[in-house]
């Protein structure tokens, strides 16, 4: 089959077939969620290695809770852990993970390129949960599942993304994901988180450093979290940054009247978003967290089950009880 | 003796282009003439080679003493002698740092039992390249050192660049800087550029390079002692050469062949990639290539930095900057700038013995094939066929983007001293 994946490390070099293929596959994982018994049996035996080493609350819960409701069993690395603190290597850390034997590498970490580095060396699927400010892939593809339930397609969106762009992976694979449709993509924010280079990224990209000019004929808005970690400038004041950026009502007006908006979360209320945007029926905020659960039990079995014939499988099993 | 037949002899400093032979007599060279015979000499037929004189290169990291688990100075040399150099400056940032006689001493000497060719170090302008107190530069100077530098970071300030200079000038030895303003530079990994962007890689503007060398330049007309800029790669750093030349200023800079070869575009999340200066932009590269043909650039110079590979085998920003140099110096200058018709074979032979001899302060026939001179000789080839292979090297590191290329010419022969240290 040609939508076939090893690893998901990134959206930049997939195709629109290929996302279009994830997407549609995350629609009954969509419908499971509302299931009052959340099981599947599909990855029984199966192990995930969730290997977090950069702090992380709601993609490590997801991805757990995604592996759980599929039946898989999860190792949990996570970034406190003593190993990483005594100074070990990422390889070293990896090896020994994989001497464990999981099935899967599901891999968050503050280093740029860290999944694709461990990728290429483990031979089993690697996705990446976000690397450093490179790219964040599931949750670009959540935020695609999301926009394009709303709103029947993804062609030819327009979307506004606001705030620090220049350290956002999230930013990176929404861009992406979406130029790939046709997207029609503004990036808005302070001048110094907006580089002119990113108008290279992909096609129909440009950047407008105004809010309210960035919102004109806006049909999804995402504001971004400010985040301070990431950050090597000297950091602009918040109420410099309320002033100019914070999505609030007023703001939404001059979008589109049935604009959405969309939170990567952990999102801060009454910094990048007034608490009365957040809670609008505009806000798509709460459809992303449970659309994240979709998209990565989708992935997970299409790298871990989809790898294998289920008869296969089965033979496979026998053996293993020897 | 040694009689080094039937090449083709390209010395720049008397603009020799001719097929003669060379004949080697106690160290020196004793006569260069068409077919020279001479029965009781050891023969060396250097048919379709090249034979000029030895090359040198100008910055270079050995490791010792400190970092003997990446390179030693015997590792290196022969890594050197390899390349075809038969002349390498190391840089002194080692641990502890070559800031005062006695570890230029030591360099010296460990050189003097293991090293196949010339080793010419560069002391430390400040105490630990702390960039705060004057280093032991004279007492440095007199032990063999030929320059002074904090290589691997710049001369911190403008104040004490223009001590230096003006402490350096009346010893007539060159300042050499790494140009790198560091607030600018601070956390960058890569050049900044849409590449940087689309890896997510904290990049560093080439500005930073360019304001460094802007700096230094106006110092050097304050002072008026030799500014040479090392590892140079912006556009910006080479039109400040260019202005200081124009103005008649002892200025001189370097460029290495990765600067020359690679370009921002081609980094990947693999260390090999990673050094600093980090791979210019595409714009960049062709100003370099431009400084490289018109003279504005002096010498070619491999910043040789080996990385053990443990530490390399990490995170791209986690790993150290640097790679290997030496071996793939030759092929690389020839596929990129003679092949490629940038530049003829007798420039690019300059831009590796009389440019950086000239910086050095080295003139005259001190480094030329002349009858008299000391024989250090370098014979390769243009268009012998061959495959780089860190695992053949006989380096303690591996780190080099160009592992596996295929190249046509590289060193065949390195000649120190009259004796034959390395043969392909």
């Amino acid at each position: 089959m040609s939508h076939r994946f090893h690893h998901l490390l990134a959206i930049e070099p997939l195709s629109r077939e290929q996302i279009t293929f994830l997407l549609d596959q995350a629609k009954p994982f969509q419908e499971f969620q509302r299931y009052p018994l959340k099981k599947l049996a599909t990855l029984r035996g199966k192990t995930i290695a969730l290997s977090f080493f950069e702090n992380s609350t709601r993609t490590r819960i997801s991805f757990a809770t995604a592996a759980a409701r599929m039946g898989a069993d999860t190792m949990n690395l996570q970034a406190e852990s003593s190993s990483l603190k005594k100074g070990e290597s990422l390889l070293d850390t990896i090896h020994t993970l994989e001497a464990m034997k999981p099935d899967v590498f599901v891999i968050r970490h503050s280093s740029s390129g860290a999944a694709e580095f461990v990728s290429r060396r483990v031979d089993v699927p690697v996705i990446n949960a976000g690397d450093g400010t490179h790219e964040h892939p599931t949750q670009g593809l959540l935020d695609a599942l999301t926009i394009r339930d709303r709103r029947g397609q993804l062609d030819g969106c327009k979307i506004t993304i606001i705030g620090d762009i220049l350290h956002s992976r999230v930013a990176r694979s929404n861009i992406h994901l979406l130029a790939k449709f046709g997207a029609h993509i503004t990036l808005c924010g302070p001048a110094m988180w907006l580089p002119r280079e990113l108008e290279c990224l992909a096609p129909n990209v440009r950047r407008v450093p105004v809010l309210e000019d960035a919102l004109d004929g806006a049909e999804v808005i995402m504001a971004l979290r400010i985040q301070q970690e990431r950050i090597h400038e000297p950091s602009l004041p918040a109420d410099e940054y309320i002033l100019r950026y914070q999505l609030t009502p007023a703001r939404l007006r001059l979008a589109c009247p049935d604009a959405i908006v969309l939170h990567p979360g952990p999102m801060i209320r009454g910094l990048e978003i007034d608490p009365a945007v957040a809670d609008s029926p505009q806000s798509c905020v709460l459809d992303q967290v449970t659309n994240g659960l979709a998209i990565r039990m989708a992935i997970l079995f299409e790298l871990v089950a989809g790898s294998s014939d289920p008869q296969e499988h089965a033979k496979d099993s026998a053996h293993a009880s020897d | 003796m040694l009689l080094i037949k039937n090449g083709r002899v390209i010395d720049p400093s008397s603009k020799t282009g001719a097929l003669l032979d060379v004949l080697v007599d106690k160290g020196k060279i004793a006569k260069i003439a068409p077919s020279i015979s001479a029965s009781d000499a050891l023969s060396l037929d250097a048919a379709n080679c090249i034979v000029a004189p030895g090359f040198i290169d100008l910055h270079c990291h050995l490791r010792e003493p400190g970092g003997e688990i990446s390179e030693t100075i015997e590792s290196g040399t022969q890594s050197a002698a390899r390349g075809g150099f038969t002349a390498v400056c190391p840089m002194p940032n080692t641990q502890p740092v070559n800031d005062n006689a006695s570890v230029t001493r030591a360099i010296m000497e460990r050189a003097a039992a293991v090293s196949p060719v010339r080793v010419w170090p560069i002391g430390a302008a400040s105490k630990e390249s702390k960039g705060e107190q004057l280093a032991e530069i004279a007492a440095m100077q007199q032990a063999g050192a030929v320059a002074v530098s904090d290589d691997g970071r710049p001369i911190a300030s403008a104040r004490l660049l223009r001590q230096v200079m003006d402490y350096c000038g009346p010893l007539g030895l060159p300042v050499i800087d790494h140009c790198e303003d560091s607030s600018l530079a601070a956390g960058g990994v890569m050049r900044e550029g849409p590449r940087s962007i689309r890896l997510g890689l904290k990049g560093m503007p080439a500005a930073a390079e360019s304001v460094c060398a802007g700096r230094d330049v106006e110092v050097a007309l304050l002072s008026g002692a030799c500014l040479h800029i090392a590892h140079m790669s912006t556009r910006g750093s080479l039109e400040h050469v260019r202005s200081a030349k124009r103005r008649g200023l002892a200025v001189t800079c370097e460029v290495t062949p990765h600067h020359f070869t690679l370009i921002d575009e081609d980094v990947q999340y693999d260390s090999h990639y990673k050094m600093n200066p980090p791979l210019a932009s595409r714009e960049d590269r062709d100003a370099l290539l431009e400084g490289l043909a018109d003279g504005t650039v002096d010498a070619i110079a491999t910043d040789h930095a080996p990385h053990h590979p443990a530490s390399k085998d990490v995170e791209f920003d986690r790993a150290p900057f640097g790679i290997l140099g030496f071996e793939t110096a030759i092929a690389l200058a020839l596929s990129e700038l003679v092949h490629a018709k940038r530049i003829s074979l007798m420039r690019m032979v300059e831009l590796f013995t009389s440019g950086p001899a000239r910086v050095l302060g080295k003139n005259g026939k001190s480094h030329a094939l002349a009858e008299g001179s000391p024989a250090d000789i370098t014979i390769f080839s243009t268009d012998r066929e061959w495959t780089y292979r860190t695992a053949e090297s006989p380096s303690r590191s591996r780190n080099s983007p160009f592992e596996g290329r295929k190249f046509h010419g590289g060193p065949v022969a390195t000649i120190v001293d009259g004796k034959i240290v390395y043969r392909s």
